[in-house]
């Protein structure tokens, strides 16, 4: 182990004392659930950025990612099932001063929350969102989600899944959104890189974190053990870049190989205005032109 | 952008102090008297007007308006605006009053203040978008599923669209809970007089923040600032606090309790009672012509308005009839309906449904007092011939 | 006292408006209590529209009307579609170039208050001389106060147009005789 991981693993002890929430722990996550590294890699772009947690305010729907604002010691609103995105768009707008960051899962944001989540991005509201996506519904027991990959085993899926599945990133980007990105949980790095871009950004940023869960969707779709599950991510996946690059240059039989695959990276990164900003404008626009009228009138 | 209260730029964007409007859009301005800052709806009929109203005062007094994607977006919006330490409404009629009932019980259970107007028009579903109607009496009541109490209020007229607009923000920041605005499509659609009362003519209630050290701080349990109050302290988000809010069964201090049965009981116990524990406080009613009165019309909202017509009709007579008037349907006022039936031999109930209000009020009567039932449904106000009719009848 | 008025016309005429004008002369620039409500609906986009208004001395109850005393009509078909409760001493007011069949084997009054709005350069003020008709014929509403409502309701630039109307449409009930 080199001094420098060393020095960054006393860090992340010291990360989790000032941030997690004292009195909520332990978590509802299982043994090899990869939420437990999204609420790590927020600490760290938290800590970064260097954002006064009084002024962090989180929001949740419902399902085992939207516990974790429970978790962080910062003002948390843990709403109703898949309506985190409409509370948060409140939230916003009555303190703009707030650092809006949603936590919601697959079934949560993509499933019963789907409208909400189209028009917060389409609004391009001032908000984070941490989608941790893992094809199933694992705090009810394993139903099947939007997000599940055709054939995916799932209690209410027994024969395996027959239906498209959502693909939210794409979603985002078509809708506008100003950040777009999506990495599986098990990369260390560029998690933390785009939740702290998501959160710097203006607009509403989507940061899709593929978690593993091997309680509910890994054992039931044979995909082995937690490690094996862990490494499925790496073989299933690939850089945009690394896509762009095959379809346009490579041989068919590279092309096929990657049909399947899951694009990940960052999708979007624009800087449109939102609807909390001309919201201001033409208020301010309307202020102006009622007190000139007043003093046009006093006159 | 942050909103502050600014009673002079109010006055001058809502215009005279007399005017001729429509109900629904003296809900707007009881909303922008009231110091409403955030406005989250969805079109519908016959409460539209109401969202019209509010896209066009609030940006001019620097608050905000959005029109969410549905209704269960435009509460959730409305509770994290309140959250923020707005105070926030939405206005709706029955289809969308339906798609709220979820979060309604989720502003229940965390103690959010917040206002739901609801334009009430005939159903169930789709029902007569155009016409009036008092059908959801008791999903105010009893729309969420759980336990709850319900504080509702219910107009009779444009004026007090307004006021009881501004009522409904008073009771809902005083007991941080939300607040339903009972109109009709009948009220909001006639166009009266009102006059806007000047800012020393008006009382507004204002939560009561968190301001104890945040280490002694206890979220969710009797204030720790009021004595003797069961609303606890509101932990605005951004000071400090570091509140969780959950709609699942909490502890005192938020923190998720689901399989901690005294947890529950001492929850909802707190949440209902706070509101209870008032009951006569908040009664507010209206009496016309009780003193000899043998026959009483107990009515509310639109169908006062023919009842009362009935009321003057009688008395021109010289028949004993009078009327009591609830101005405040939830938590029901049990006591000065007990009263009243034991003063009057007969108890009329019109109202425009199949017979709602009069079920609490036949519970809460003297068993020996002749409670009749005068239902009315299809999108029509009763006309005061036929509560006459019924009157010679008894 | 009490009075019931009904206006009606075709969607887009502004009988919504010449309702609302009176509603607003009666109570917030005279003494008295005023409701104005409206058919609603598919009205809006064209069809017969009508407005009513009821005047009281004393509280209103019931807010809709129960007859009709003054009954205003802009437009044929709304003419014949919310005529059936006019009584014998209903008062009807009509501008015959809008409401061609208009004998009904009784007097009322006709006002060609389209073409006052027309000779003043524009049509849309067509509500509005009949509103200043009404008041000069309908002895009710004093006319300061109807002009007062009607300054207070349309658009600052067309004030003048609109008091023009409104004083021609006076002038013109004023004179009118039932026929």
């Amino acid at each position: 182990m080199s001094e420098e991981v060393k020095k960054k693993m006393i860090d992340a002890n010291e990360l989790r004392d000032k941030y997690l929430r004292e009195g909520m722990l332990p978590t509802i996550f299982c043994n090899g659930c990869g939420h437990g590294n999204a609420i790590d890699y927020t600490f760290w772009a938290i800590e970064e950025l260097g954002l006064d947690m009084d002024k962090v305010a989180l929001a949740s729907g419902i399902g085992c990612s939207s516990r974790i604002p429970g978790y962080i010691n910062a003002d948390g609103l843990h709403t109703t099932h898949g309506r985190a995105l409409a509370f948060a768009t409140g939230i916003k707008a009555a303190n703009p001063d707030l650092h809006v960051i949603v936590f919601t899962g697959d079934g949560d944001c993509t499933g019963i929350g789907g409208n909400h989540f189209i028009h917060a991005a389409r609004r391009n509201i001032d908000m984070t969102v941490i989608l941790l996506n893992n094809f199933i519904y694992g705090m009810t027991g394993g139903q099947l989600a939007p997000t599940a990959p055709i054939g995916s085993i799932a209690t209410t899926a027994p024969y395996g899944n027959i239906e498209q599945a959502f693909n939210i990133s794409e979603l985002a980007k078509a809708l506008g959104a100003n950040y777009v990105a999506r990495w599986p949980i098990s990369y260390p790095y560029q998690p933390i890189k785009s939740i702290k871009d998501g959160i710097a950004k203006k607009g509403f940023s989507l940061i899709e974190l593929m978690s593993p869960c091997p309680t509910a969707y890994g054992r039931r779709n044979r995909l082995g053990n937690i490690e094996a599950l862990w490494n499925w991510y790496e073989e299933n996946t690939i850089l945009i870049e690394d896509y762009e690059k095959i379809i346009n240059y490579g041989t068919e039989e590279e092309k096929n190989s990657i049909k399947e695959k899951f694009k990940i990276g960052v999708f979007q990164d624009v800087d449109k205005p939102g609807f909390f900003g001309e919201y201001e404008k033409l208020v301010n626009m309307l202020i102006e032109k009622d007190d000139a009228k007043l003093k046009g009138g006093s006159q | 952008m942050k909103y502050e209260r600014d009673p002079e730029r109010i006055r001058r964007v809502l215009g005279d102090k007399v005017q001729f409007i429509q109900g629904d859009m003296a809900v707007t301005y009881g909303a922008v008297l009231a110091g409403c800052s955030f406005f989250g709806g969805y079109p519908i009929t016959p409460a539209s007007e109401v969202a019209e109203g509010a896209a066009r005062l609030f940006p001019r007094v620097k608050a905000t308006f959005i029109q969410m994607e549905d209704e269960i977006g435009s509460i959730g919006a409305v509770i994290g605006a309140a959250w923020s330490g707005a105070k926030a409404m939405t206005a709706t009629s029955g289809p969308g009053f339906s798609l709220m009932m979820e979060n309604y019980g989720y502003a229940i259970m965390t103690e959010t203040p917040c206002v739901i107007a609801n334009v009430q028009r005939t159903g169930p579903s789709t029902g007569q978008p155009t016409l009036g109607a008092q059908g959801d009496m008791m999903q105010a009541r009893w729309g969420s599923h759980g336990d709850m109490e319900a504080i509702a209020l219910a107009p009779s007229t444009v004026q007090e669209s307004m006021d009881m607009t501004i009522e409904s923000f008073n009771l809902s920041e005083k007991y941080r809970h939300p607040v339903c605005l009972m109109t009709d499509g009948e009220v909001g659609h006639l166009r009266e007089k009102i006059v806007i009362p000047d800012e020393d003519e008006m009382e507004l209630v204002e939560r009561v923040p968190a301001t104890i050290d945040k280490e002694q701080f206890i979220p969710f349990t009797d204030s720790q600032t009021q004595e003797g109050s069961k609303v606890p302290d509101f932990p605005t988000f951004g000071t400090g606090y570091r509140t969780y809010v959950t709609g699942l069964t909490h502890n005192e201090k938020g923190f998720p309790a689901t399989d901690k049965p005294p947890d529950h009981q001492r929850l909802i116990k707190r949440i209902v009672s706070k509101i209870t524990d008032d009951r006569e406080a908040l009664t507010n009613v209206e009496k016309i012509e009780l003193d000899d009165a043998e026959i009483a019309f107990v009515t509310f909202g639109a169908s006062a308005r023919p009842a009362e017509s009935a009321v003057r009709m009688a008395r021109k007579k010289g028949m004993k009839v009078g009327m009591l008037r609830m101005k405040l349907v939830w938590p029901f006022p049990r006591k000065v309906v007990h009263d009243l039936s034991k003063k009057v031999n007969t108890i009329i109930v019109p109202e425009m449904n199949l017979g709602q209000m009069v079920h609490p009020i036949t519970e809460y009567a003297a068993k020996d007092c002749e409670i009749i039932s005068a239902p009315k449904v299809g999108g029509e106000m009763h006309l005061p011939d036929e509560l006459f009719e019924i009157l010679e009848g008894v | 006292m009490k009075k019931e008025i009904r206006i009606c016309g075709f969607g887009g005429q502004g009988v919504i408006l010449a309702g609302f004008i009176i509603g607003k002369a009666a109570c917030v620039f005279s003494d008295f209590n005023a409701v104005q409500s409206q058919s609603y609906g598919p009205e809006a986009r064209g069809g017969a529209a009508r407005s009513e208004v009821i005047i009281s001395d004393e509280k209103i109850g019931y807010p809709r009307p129960t007859g009709v005393d003054l009954y205003v009509a802009m437009a044929q078909e709304a003419f014949d579609t919310y005529r059936s409760d006019v009584r014998d001493d209903t008062v009807i007011i009509i501008d015959p170039d809008l409401v061609p069949k208009h004998d009904i084997g009784r007097p009322l009054y006709k006002v060609q208050v389209q073409k006052i709005a027309e000779e003043l350069g524009n049509k849309i003020v067509t509500n509005i001389a009949m509103v200043g008709a009404m008041t000069g014929i309908y002895d009710l509403l004093d006319k300061e106060a109807v002009k007062k409502a009607v300054i207070d309701s349309v658009p600052k630039r067309f004030t003048d147009l609109n008091i023009n109307a409104f004083e021609k449409g006076y002038e013109a009930g004023k004179n009118a005789r039932p026929e």
